[in-house]
């Protein structure tokens, strides 16, 4: 497992290479990748959004998120970064990877990760136009997503 | 003894603070106790008090209002997250 918080961008080719690098048992890789996008604030295009974190807790949490995955499914390789600082619409924000034996389980893997990342990490964005700029707000439908996972413990 | 206390965010721009050292009342014995002490220093810190869903961590790990507090914590208060 390996997560990093980081201002620069990240190239997903470079990670693949990375991660597959030596290895022969690895059977299926499931990556997410999120963006900027520009038209968040609905009438008006955002310049460029503003990404804030809590240095220590973030990296903690990301790290409990993805042992609670390796927990629950077979993986064999996992890969979390997520930018901080200024980003501009079309920019990549975040990057999961997830290496398994089979589809299956990096799939869900990587969904599972992406869930929980959006609503226990301690990430803020900030959406800033040339006239204004405001938080974003936390939404419930990213907090019932979470709910198909506690679902399907029970 | 002293606790560390953190604001994120939209509080945070609120409140004008990001970070602060406060002496810790032996009274003050859980999140919830210590959200009405810091908003009894009135206009902005009530937001401590009337902002909906703010969330707190007690050491880095997210916290409810019934968490214990000691001296010594790093106790942090923020709005939802939204990252990803």
């Amino acid at each position: 497992m390996s997560v990093t918080i980081q201002a620069a961008d990240f190239d997903c080719g470079q990670e693949i290479a990375a991660m597959t690098k030596g290895r022969d048992d690895i059977g299926a890789l499931a990556s997410f990748i999120g963006l900027v996008r520009a038209d968040t604030l609905g009438t008006e295009n955002i310049d460029s959004m503003q990404l804030e974190h809590y240095p220590g807790m973030t990296e903690k949490a990301l790290a409990e998120i993805v042992a609670a995955a390796e927990k629950r499914w077979m993986l064999q390789s996992v890969r979390v970064i997520h930018r901080v600082g200024k980003l501009l619409p079309g920019e990549q924000i975040v990057l999961v990877l997830v290496a398994a034996s089979h589809r299956g389980a990096a799939f869900a893997a990587c969904e599972f990760i992406m869930d929980f990342l959006k609503t226990r990490a301690p990430f803020w964005k900030k959406e800033v136009s040339e006239h204004h700029e405001q938080w974003v707000e936390a939404r419930d439908k990213d907090e019932m997503a979470l709910q198909r996972w506690q679902d399907a413990e029970k | 003894m002293h606790i560390h206390l953190l604001y994120f965010a939209g509080l945070r721009e609120m409140l004008g603070v990001a970070t602060e050292t406060l002496e810790l009342p032996a009274e003050i014995e859980t999140v919830a106790a210590l959200r009405e002490l810091l908003a009894a220093r009135g206009a902005p810190w009530t937001a401590l008090v009337t902002t909906k869903n703010l969330r707190a961590a007690v050491n880095q790990e997210m916290a409810g209002q019934d968490a214990r507090v000691h001296a010594g914590d790093e106790v942090a208060f923020f709005p939802p997250v939204t990252g990803g």
